[in-house]
């Protein structure tokens, strides 16, 4: 609270290197990076690392268990089934696995999306702190045992916490800009589940959910730290040997693009207007992916230097923050363009922002554009892999959607080969104004 | 707040437990500081310049100038026009930004090591010889009020936090929000920027700091070249600034558009004053981690877990402060159909546990493991640990304190615990501040139908 710091481009800052990261991720690491990849007896694919830097070891398991296979009835069941897991296991209360894990300095962590579930671990290399940790954690995985008291408390936590964003212009805004952008997709589900479904799952949905999704055949093990091949491969075989034996995953649904405009407007008493504008985006793997980023680099992804950010901030001082990105996922992810801005001038910061857009996309950009973007993206690479945490994403990326080893040896040429025609004919193929989705949460016409 | 008592231990962990770290220190003839500390995992390096300078040497009817003076640091000088700044960064391949606290103001960038220099050049520069224009002034302070509708005026527990600290501190300068208020922001001129600028930015006021795969002496001969040649200036006289004894439980209540209320209460206490000698901020850092640096730490185990009176509950204290003031904080949020009042009740109760009974060998154990593991995470973020570095001496301490920091933590008995409690954690020197939540605007459609039991 003391130290409470004000940085001064947060959000697109945050989002346009979240953005990047998850796609130069999947484009770094041989450059300095040896990954060594086998498959578990269990037929889990384990994606390692060898670093004896630091005595410290770090590992994720990942399963195609994300909120995009919920359904609209039951939606939450993926979110909670994976938090549960955390939350009792082989007999183990919640205070016991947290405590286990404080005792030796563990952090026990995990990532949750729409496409995937995800475990995390962090501990120091040395035996009993290693052992202790890992113990925890394979059980967590493969025995939880889902009590009823605990489900019981953490649905309350989690309607609470969902009553409360029902309140928020945040969450109200990106709520319904991903409901009207996926409809009937289950993208549009949000991943924490809705009041009403979350008060009707039982136990039993997560222990099905947990048998139907969280088998060992497919699950990425993510591996990187102070561990020979042998013991990673050793503890390879433990976290995965006793997983259930799940049937085959069902693909993802493909997305259907919109073929007409909507505009939603909502009225909130915040003195900002929240506005998300957008379309739906890539896959990974997309043929267009690297045109696609690295234009809108200079659209909206390069902080500072983005044209979004020139005509609506830096020129006329609109907004604190305005940001584009893609995320690319399994299916395809979205392309979303936000800002904040002040009730009254929201009308104008829209135009603005649509203006921008829709230069871009018809005119494309300029040889001078398409140079910086490429100086800061290749020349930005050494600092995508300069830790252990930020590896260890890399791997579970390039494992979980199966991009090929060598795509990090590609990455900087693929960016390289961008030309600005390519960036030009992809943005106005990928992205189509006229049926964008708008939505604007203190809608300033509102009283 | 929620993750405050684990990002303090993180912050004061000690440098000393790998021999591979090497810290050296170096002071130019006009003032500056300069730390390196050498990292060869990677080919990359972070450069920080760390101003002595924060809402803390403010007065009242200017707040919010020093971050105010932050954005204008990207706005130009005689050599280096408005915005090329960071697009210079960025064509080096690099990521930059900048951030104020009470305590401070700090630039950074983050780069390819072999483009340290481009970082010298450009800091040195914008040392002296900022163009503060009335132009870009106008459309910066937009941006500002911008930022501060967005992080303080629409979130109810922002709103919280600030009449907190403007309550639990009645004359020093931590009652004022960094980001300023929106009044002293609409009447801001470019002259109160300049003027800042003119009274702190001077290489005797500040800290340069470099972790990476670079040099030291190399790092020392490159800042000579950059930041050598300008000038020292005379500072102005920063007075002592001391908070009266509180005498008495202070109360507020903040109405905002939310669903949840929320209690924020918290201590007058001591920060680390002589770090030779004190030892009761590290007494007061292991409770707070005893209060909640794990998930079954005291407040969590027993307010979220057991009597599930709380959906979110944690403690926090922060020992490092420039302005040699702090406090020990609880905030939690009540579950559904539990009333602050009982919310606050059973903190109170878990306060009072402590002062009676003390904590176990068991807890105080687990606080140190936690403090040794982080130690050595730290490792893996250059980032981090320039943090670390810059954030001490701009306090006013040496780094070196950071080798002690382990050892004193783990010197701390149950018994030194249970006294701090007990001569701090006192109802006269308590403040308490509750989120009242209004309804939203009815025309509103809120997603998700109300909750019935």
């Amino acid at each position: 609270m003391m130290n409470m710091q004000h940085i001064r481009k947060t959000l697109s800052f945050w989002l346009a290197l979240l953005a990047a990261g998850l796609l130069a991720f999947a484009g770094a690491a041989q450059a300095g990076v040896k990954i060594q990849h086998w498959q578990t007896a269990s037929g889990s694919e384990v994606y390692f690392v060898e670093n004896h830097d630091l005595p410290i070891v770090d590992l994720s398991v990942n399963f195609a268990a994300g909120s995009v296979r919920d359904t609209a009835e039951k939606s939450g069941v993926a979110g909670i089934t994976r938090y549960l897991m955390t939350l009792g296991a082989a007999g183990m209360s919640d205070e016991k696995i947290s405590n286990k894990m404080a005792d030796v300095g563990a952090i026990l962590g995990g990532d949750f999306d729409a496409d995937r579930a995800g475990f995390k671990l962090r501990t120091l290399s040395s035996e009993r702190e290693k052992a202790q940790a890992l113990e925890v954690f394979t059980k967590i995985l493969q025995q939880p045992d889902f009590p009823e008291s605990v489900l019981e408390r953490e649905k309350a936590r989690i309607i609470s916490s969902l009553q409360e964003s029902a309140t928020q212009p945040e969450s109200i805004s990106s709520k319904a800009f991903m409901t009207a952008l996926y409809g009937s997709h289950p993208y549009s589900l949000d991943g924490d589940g809705e009041v009403d479904t979350v008060a009707k799952i039982k136990r039993d949905d997560l222990q099905n959910f947990y048998k139907q999704y969280y088998g060992a055949k497919g699950a990425v093990v993510a591996i990187i730290g102070d561990l020979t091949r042998e013991q990673a491969s050793a503890i390879a075989e433990n976290v995965t040997g006793g997983l259930p034996k799940a049937s085959a995953i069902s693909p993802i649904p493909a997305v259907a693009l919109p073929t007409k405009p909507v505009e939603q407007r909502i009225s909130h008493p915040a003195s900002q207007s929240h506005i998300l504008l957008g379309y739906p985006g890539i896959k990974r793997g997309d043929p267009d992916l690297f045109p696609l980023y690295v234009g809108n680099y200079v659209l909206g992804g390069g902080g500072f230097v983005s044209r979004l950010t020139e005509e609506v901030r830096e020129k006329r001082g609109l907004v604190y923050s305005v940001y584009s990105y893609f995320m690319p996922m399994a299916e395809a992810g979205p392309f979303q363009i936000g800002l904040q801005t002040k009730k009254d001038q929201a009308e104008d910061a829209l135009k603005l922002v649509r203006e921008t857009l829709d230069k871009f996309i018809k005119g494309g950009i300029t040889e001078t554009e398409l140079k910086a973007a490429k100086a800061n993206i290749i020349g930005g690479f050494p600092m995508r892999i300069d830790s252990n945490s930020k590896i260890l994403d890399y791997l579970a990326v390039i494992g979980f959607y199966k991009l090929p080893l060598n795509y990090l040896d590609e990455y900087n040429s693929n960016v390289e080969k961008v030309t600005v025609a390519q960036i030009k004919d992809a943005f106005s193929r990928r992205l189509k104004p006229e049926n964008f989705v708008t939505v604007i949460v203190g809608d300033p016409a509102a009283k | 707040m929620r993750t405050k008592s684990f990002l303090i231990l993180l912050l004061i962990m000690p440098l000393t437990a790998f021999a591979n770290t090497v810290i050296q220190e170096f002071k130019l003839d006009n003032g500056l500081k300069l730390v390196v500390q050498e990292d060869h995992r990677s080919p990359v390096v972070v450069s920080q310049v760390w101003y002595r300078a924060g809402s803390l040497d403010e007065v009242n009817g200017k707040t919010g100038v020093a971050h105010v003076l932050e954005h204008m640091m990207f706005k130009g000088t005689k050599q280096v026009k408005a915005g090329q700044f960071s697009r210079l960064i960025a064509a080096a391949g690099g990521k930059e930004n900048a951030f104020t606290s009470t305590d401070y103001t700090c630039y950074f960038q983050q780069l390819e090591k072999s483009h340290l220099p481009l970082s010298f050049k450009l800091e040195a520069d914008r040392m002296a010889n900022l163009q503060l224009t009335d132009e870009e002034f106008a459309k910066e302070i937009k941006v500002v009020m911008e930022e501060r509708r967005w992080r303080t005026d629409d979130k109810p527990q922002s709103k919280v936090s600030e009449a907190f600290q403007a309550t639990v501190y009645h004359a020093h300068p931590y009652s004022r929000p960094v980001i300023g208020y929106m009044n002293d922001l609409e009447n801001m001129t470019a002259a109160d920027a300049r003027e800042w600028y003119h009274n702190w930015y001077a290489p005797n006021n500040a800290t340069v700091v470099v972790v990476g795969d670079v040099k030291a002496q190399e790092v020392y001969a490159l800042a000579k070249e950059h930041f050598g040649k300008l000038k020292a200036k005379v500072l102005p006289e920063r007075k002592p600034q001391v908070e009266p004894e509180q005498t008495g439980e202070r109360r507020i209540v903040v109405k905002a558009p939310a669903k949840l209320p929320y209690l924020l209460m918290g201590y007058h206490v001591p920060p680390l004053m002589n770090p030779e000698t004190d030892w009761e901020p590290y007494a007061l850092e292991v409770l707070a981690g005893v209060l909640s640096g794990n998930p079954a730490a005291r407040l969590n185990q027993r307010l979220v877990r057991e009597t599930q009176i709380a959906v979110d509950a944690s403690a926090g204290y922060d020992l490092m402060a420039r302005g040699r003031q702090s406090i020990f904080a609880l905030d939690a949020t009540p579950s559904e159909g539990k009333t602050v009042a009982e919310l606050e009740t059973a903190l109170l109760q878990q306060v009072e546990s402590i002062k009676q009974s003390g904590v176990t060998a068991e807890e105080l154990d687990r606080v140190k493991a936690g403090v040794i593991a982080a130690d050595v995470y730290k490792r893996d973020s250059m980032f981090y640990q320039g943090m670390q570095i810059g954030t001490i001496e701009t306090i006013g301490f040496p780094w070196k304190i950071l080798d002690d920091y382990p050892n004193k933590l783990r010197a701390v008995t149950p018994e030194q615990v249970q006294a701090v409690a007990n001569k701090y954690l006192l109802k006269d020197n308590l403040t308490i501040a509750t989120l009242d939540p209004q309804p939203i605007d009815p025309n509103a459609k809120p997603q998700g139908k109300p909750h019935v039991h």
